[in-house]
């Protein structure tokens, strides 16, 4: 366990030891629980120690009221800004920090050395002169055209991201701009690269939330050319639970599987259904419901203390669609467990559980589409969780990766993105089937 | 596709008749719209062929370019072009009217509209705009001054197909699958002749067996620009043999007899195609126009203001690709401009809104209780908030907290109280405010009273402002910084159109 | 494989195996779910004679004037020792190319085998990747050969295969326009696949001396006219993905035997041709042998592949056959008639069967809809 921290503080030093020297700044690349947040509030007090005003800019205000309360926990005496919309409903943890100032307008915050904004509330700030520095977070999800926005507001920028997960989306389909090194639905750090080819990229080597059992294999489909370690061990994350079962039911074999390897497939048989098939949808509840029946407990070296799960804020169930969602909340509600979170995988990008289970995207599926196949959808799902995973899929997704057309449009001057959907979730469900148990 | 678009698809090809897929026209049909159908040469990059054009059903312009490779005789062919396009689109720059909204001033009447049979014809007309509008009418390269023009209207008319909002170009294939549902995939739609087959078969046949007809080439020849293969081989290339042979042999009267033979040639390939166009036009038009289209075709008739006066004083062409800013800003404006239009194409359409109540994105019901005269004293002043109850049998994927506009009200402002369900129905309490009136009890009929039927849905048809872009000259560092001033070049002109 | 090649060519009858090329190689990612499409393919069937003698000829057809024009293309990029290509890969692509050698591997001189010319196009290729020589070579005409199926398929790439820096890159000459530095994506797809099979032939060719596949780039070069002219220019492309599809297609097409075992041993495409070459089978005869084999018919196969309207009217009544999406939109049922069934209550699946929720989606379609048509009246 010594050797990661020291790995991560090394990468950690390199990196904010290369802010002073920036011509334009900075790339990190971090894969799921890096430290993201961590880096970004380090680099902040950084930059701010040695006298250079930091803008903070991120995605959503959820995403700004945390980096504002971890930063104020750092530097409790930094005189911060936390500038905010009209519609902004202020935080507890943020009002809570005596040094922290909130406004509405810029001006106000003429004396905070740092300000933390949204990316939209940034862009409406006008004839502000420019800051010396700017600290981006979620860079890969980030659009290229929000950046053009904001980017005349600083000098230099380091940019922090994942670029594993999810693209950022646009409802307009039109090829008008593929192949333009400014294309406006790329990422901003895919434009940004394009024209800065020489700014430095880093990765955050090691993930403190995946354990072990996960790690290499989430490496190896989703981040295939830079990969990551976790920092604890193999059997250092582990799942225990406080009751037996009383027969050898699929659900319990299920859960032993992922607590004693970290991953499970729980297969139903092979059909082709609607999207809110009912007997995934139920056997999504049935998983979760079983974990808090059977009481499991977590245990990590880094909590001295046993957690014991509490039925919604360790437990997520983790789908590609709304609809599944609501119909597997529904279930959960009806049997007494509102407390369980269950969401798409837009809405739980950024937030950590004990215990993960996946509605697998291609499960009850004829055919493969692209939103099925996004390797970014995938990577969130089954990076969430810092014990075990454990996936809902009908058989039949590896018959139907096989039968999957490869007739998509090439554009020319357009970089190829990796990791290639297709192939991810062939990498994913190949390692996963060693860990199927089947449903009665 | 969606499954109702499916459903509708499935009672199509059981039923041998293409059904409504919408119940009111969501496209702006001009009274005197400009058919445009080409044809382009195989193989090579957009080479016109010939063209059929014309604002009059019974008076279609047949241009040719009778020997397909030759510059001078495709420039020819561009300012034939022009004559008929500049001479329609000119007819449009007389009348005014005043604008209304934020900045009153005056605009056309009307404005010109292009129809062409599919995408394809759409694609042909940006190409031809591309190689013409950078051309100038002097120097060593010198072509029609009409040309350069033309190619900055086509490119103009191009362009707009990419805003939804937008009449002022359509594909006749696009606007009529957009209005019904085949028995056949999408990609089959496509064939206009085969669409309306479907949708408008000659008595005594059923749809599907007028679509299956008119798939033969020979009876229903392609609508362009791709020719057909076998009529390529058999027919074109030796009637473009005869031209070239007859050129080089001194002209005369083999020329004309060989000219006009190639033309009767190409005239098979395309009047049939002239008749489908009108009779699609008249199909559509027989459609009654969707509220919201009266508004979107103000905006179209701002944009042919504009762009006519741009071109009258000799603005620059159209760029080849778009800066950094520009992309960014037409990304975004297309975005707003296109949840504009699908929220006032549901408010429009009860078939459309009802895709969003399959997901649950909107919700019909009855009013079960209402308190139309319900006050809120806990703010600084007391103001009219009335709670209403809707019961429904559809899905509801609103949360507490979300704000619902219903069509029937669109300026008033429902907000999602609570959502309670019980035996298969959902009950969902709303507190509404606006579009009552300014005093403390509700205008009649402001509120929903109990048992009306309603419908409320989790968009509006408000307008968004546009979001700030900084100038071109301003582009950022992270966009490769400020581009550099364009000025017309001779290559521009010199370009090889080969 | 002497079983199943057995089984393949009596089921294509005593017609000649029709060479695959590049094109059809390529086409073999378009629809690897088809059976019908694989078998087809491996027996070396001709599709579009099947199609047209069964009743339903292919709609596809090639202008004239496209070939010429294609053919012109070529011709003009690759005269005199490829020229106008060596320049363009000079300017276009920055490559540093003091001189280039200009090879022809298509002269052997005298009347040579394909498996000759593809010996000597081997050595030849494999005596370049092994010399230390700086300086650039354009091999034309190499003859390469890929496994596929069992069979060695000759492929006779027109392109040019460019060796810099010690790596080979694969050229495709191709003749639809890069306008404003954009071409058609179905088009730049296609090229990119096809490069894909020369890149893994051209690494097959070297493999056999012990050369590393990395000895041939993944980034092969495509040479198309520029705007509306005919001068040329290149543009890169990286067929990384293309080359992971091929490679699982053709481990697939290995695997054949698994399909054939399904299929009655006695069956036979052959048409039975006298001895003036006309057929004597009967039309309906072949069609129902060709039905014997499952098809996966789907809208994308009516710009594809040869059967299409042949499997299109088999696919008559089925949801499949209103577009890719529609039997996953329509619950996953399969045919029309049952979803207008569940649609109308006349048939109620009970709960907990296979089409009670398909049912259920249905009904509640189809009520929004009746609803929706009632109110604009």
């Amino acid at each position: 366990m010594t050797s990661a921290a020291e790995l991560a503080e090394q990468a950690t030093a390199t990196i904010l030891g290369g802010l002073a020297g920036a011509r334009r700044g900075l790339v990190v690349d971090s894969p799921p629980g890096a430290g993201k947040s961590t880096l970004v509030v380090r680099a902040a007090a950084r930059l701010t120690d040695a006298g250079e005003p930091v803008m903070v800019v991120a995605q959503t205000n959820e995403q700004v009221d945390d980096l504002t309360d971890r930063l104020a926990a750092e530097r409790p005496r930094l005189a911060i800004g936390r500038l905010a919309g009209i519609e902004y409903t202020p935080a507890q943890r943020v009002v809570r920090h005596q040094h922290v100032t909130l406004s509405t307008r810029l001006a106000d915050l003429a004396g905070c050395p740092v300000v933390l904004s949204t990316a939209h509330k940034w862009a409406t700030v006008r004839g502000a002169p420019a800051w010396p520095w700017a600290i981006v977070d979620e860079a890969y999800q980030m659009r290229s055209d929000l950046l053009l926005r904001v980017a005349g507001l600083f000098d230099r920028a380091l940019f922090v991201g994942d670029p594993g997960q999810l693209d950022p989306f646009s409802a307009v389909q039109t090829e008008r701009w593929a192949g333009l090194s400014w294309d406006p639905m790329q990422s901003a750090v895919a434009v940004l690269l394009r024209h800065n080819p020489d700014m430095p990229v880093y990765t955050l080597p090691v993930s403190w939330r995946l354990p072990a059992s996960a790690a290499p294999v989430v490496s190896e489909a989703f981040y295939p050319f830079t990969g990551f370690r976790s920092a604890t061990g193999p059997g250092e994350r582990r799942v225990a639970f406080s009751t037996s079962p009383f027969g050898r039911n699929a659900l319990d074999v299920t859960l032993e599987t992922a607590a004693s390897s970290g991953w499970a497939l729980y297969e139903l048989p092979a059909r082709h259904t609607v999207r809110t098939d009912g007997e995934a949808v139920a056997a999504c509840a049935a998983l979760a419901a079983r974990i808090v029946q059977r009481g499991a407990v977590t245990h990590s070296p880094e909590r001295a203390v046993a957690g014991v799960p509490d039925a919604g804020t360790r437990i997520a169930v983790g789908t590609a669609h709304r609809d599944q969602a609501q119909a597997i909340r529904a279930v959960l509600r009806a049997g007494g467990l509102p407390g369980v979170t269950v969401d798409t995988a837009n809405r739980l990008q950024g937030r950590e559980f004990d215990i993960v289970v996946v509605l697998h995207p291609l499960s009850g599926r004829r055919d493969a589409t692209a939103f099925h196949l996004e390797a970014g959808r995938l990577c969130v799902l089954t990076t969430r969780h810092r014990h075990a995973c454990i996936v809902v899929a009908r058989a039949g997704v590896p018959e139907l990766l096989d039968a999957h057309p490869s007739t998509e449009p090439v554009h020319l001057n357009v970089p190829v993105k990796f990791p290639d959907g297709w192939a991810a979730n062939q990498s994913l469900l190949a390692h996963l089937s060693q860990y199927k148990v089947r449903a009665a | 596709m969606s499954t109702l678009t499916s459903l509708a698809r499935a009672m199509a090809a059981a039923s041998g008749t293409a059904q409504p897929a919408c119940t009111v026209r969501h496209v702006h049909l001009s009274p005197r719209p400009l058919v445009f159908i080409p044809l382009a040469l195989a193989g090579e990059a957009n080479a016109p062929l010939a063209a059929l054009v014309g604002d009059d059903p019974g008076a279609p312009n047949l241009l040719v370019v009778p020997e397909p490779r030759d510059r001078d005789l495709r420039f020819a062919f561009a300012a034939d072009l022009a004559a008929v396009v500049l001479r329609y689109t000119a007819s449009y720059c007389a009348d005014q009217e005043p604008t209304g909204g934020r900045d009153p001033g005056l605009r056309y009447a009307d404005a010109p509209q292009l129809l062409v049979p599919n995408p394809g014809g759409i694609a042909f007309t940006r190409l031809l705009g591309r190689s013409t509008r950078f051309r100038r009418a002097e120097g060593p390269y010198a072509v029609a001054e009409s040309v350069p023009v033309l190619g900055r209207w086509l490119t103009f008319f191009a362009d707009r197909t990419e805003s939804p909002a937008s009449s002022l170009m359509l594909a006749a294939t696009d606007a009529l699958s957009a209005h019904w549902a085949t028995g056949q995939s999408p990609a089959e739609d496509r064939n206009l002749a085969v669409l309306l087959g479907w949708i408008d078969p000659p008595p005594g046949m059923s749809g599907a067996q007028a679509a299956a007809l008119a798939e033969d080439p020979l009876r229903s020849p392609p609508t362009g620009p791709a020719t057909d293969p076998t009529f390529d081989n058999e027919v074109l290339d030796q009637r473009i043999l005869a031209v070239r042979t007859a050129r080089l042999t001194g002209g005369g009267r083999a020329y004309q007899r060989a000219e006009a033979a190639l033309t009767d040639a190409l005239a098979t390939q395309l009047t049939p195609t002239w008749t489908l166009m009108w009779r699609a036009a008249e199909l559509l038009r027989g459609l009654p126009e969707a509220a919201h289209v009266r508004r979107r075709w103000d905006a179209d008739k701002d944009a042919f203001t504009w762009h006519a006066g741009h071109i009258r004083e000799g603005g620059p062409p159209q760029p080849r690709r778009d800066g950094a800013v520009s992309a960014a800003g037409r990304l975004a404006n297309t975005e707003r401009v296109q949840e504009m239009v699908a929220a006032q194409r549901a408010f429009d359409d009860p078939l459309v809104m009802a895709e969003y109540r399959m997901t649950g994105e909107a919700f019909a019901g009855r009013v079960a209780a209402a308190e139309p005269d319900r006050v809120d004293a806990t703010g600084r002043r007391r103001v009219l908030r009335p709670r209403v109850t809707v019961e429904t049998g559809d899905a509801v994927l609103a949360e507490p907290g979300a704000t619902l506009t219903s069509p029937a009200r669109p300026s008033q402002k429902a907000r999602v109280i609570a959502v309670t369900e019980a035996n298969g129905r959902t009950r969902v309490l709303l507190e509404l405010q606006g579009g009552m009136g300014r005093a403390l009890t509700p205008e009649p009929g402001s509120v929903p009273a109990i048992g009306e039927p309603v419908c409320y849905a989790a968009f509006g048809d408000g307008y968004q402002p546009p979001p700030a872009f900084p100038a071109s000259e301003d582009t950022p560092w992270t966009h490769g910084g400020p581009p550099p001033r364009y000025v017309p070049a001779d290559e521009d002109a010199r370009e090889d159109w080969s | 494989m002497t079983g199943p090649e057995a089984r393949l060519a009596r089921l294509r009858g005593r017609s000649l195996p029709r060479s695959h090329n590049a094109r059809t190689i390529a086409a073999l990612a378009s629809n690897p779910g088809c059976a019908r499409r694989a078998i087809l393919d491996a027996a070396g069937a001709d599709k579009q004679r099947l199609a047209a003698y069964a009743g339903f000829p292919a709609p596809f057809g090639q202008s004239r004037f496209a070939l010429a024009r294609g053919n012109a293309f070529e011709a003009q990029v690759k005269a005199e020792g490829a020229a106008q290509l060596l320049t363009l890969l000079r300017t276009h692509l920055n490559l540093p190319i003091p001189e280039a050698h200009y090879d022809d591997l298509g002269e052997v001189g005298g009347n040579a085998s394909l498996d000759l010319r593809h010996a000597r196009t081997r050595t030849l290729l494999a005596r370049a990747a092994a010399s230390q020589d700086e300086a650039g070579t354009m091999f034309d005409h190499p003859l390469l050969r890929l496994e596929v199926g069992g069979r060695h398929a000759f492929l006779e790439p027109d392109l040019v295969a460019f060796r810099l820096h010690g790596r080979f890159h694969v050229i495709e000459i191709k003749s639809f326009a890069v306008i404003d530095g954009q071409a058609d994506g179905d088009k730049v797809a296609a090229a990119a696949i096809q490069s894909a099979v020369y890149v893994l032939a051209l690494r097959d060719a070297l493999a056999e001396q012990h050369i590393p596949p990395e000895a041939v780039s993944h980034e092969t070069i495509l040479v198309c006219p520029e705007n509306f002219s005919n001068r040329p220019v290149a543009v890169s492309l990286d067929v990384r993905k293309q080359l992971t599809v091929l490679r699982r297609q053709l481990s697939r097409m290995a695997r054949i035997a698994d399909l054939l075992d399904l299929l009655p041993p006695d069956l036979t495409f052959d048409l039975d041709p006298d001895r003036d070459g006309v057929p004597r089978r009967r039309p309906a005869e072949l069609a129902a042998a060709i039905r014997q084999v499952e098809a996966r018919y789907a809208p994308e196969c009516l710009s594809t592949c040869e059967m299409c309207f042949f499997c299109r009217d088999e696919a008559r009544g089925c949801t499949a056959a209103l577009g890719r999406d529609a039997r996953e939109e329509l619950g996953g049922v399969e045919h029309v008639q049952t979803v207008l069934r569940l649609a109308g209550r006349i048939d109620r699946p009970a709960p907990g069967t296979d089409l009670a929720e398909a049912a259920a989606l249905l009904r509640q379609a189809a009520r929004l809809r009746a609803e929706a048509l009632r109110e604009a009246v």
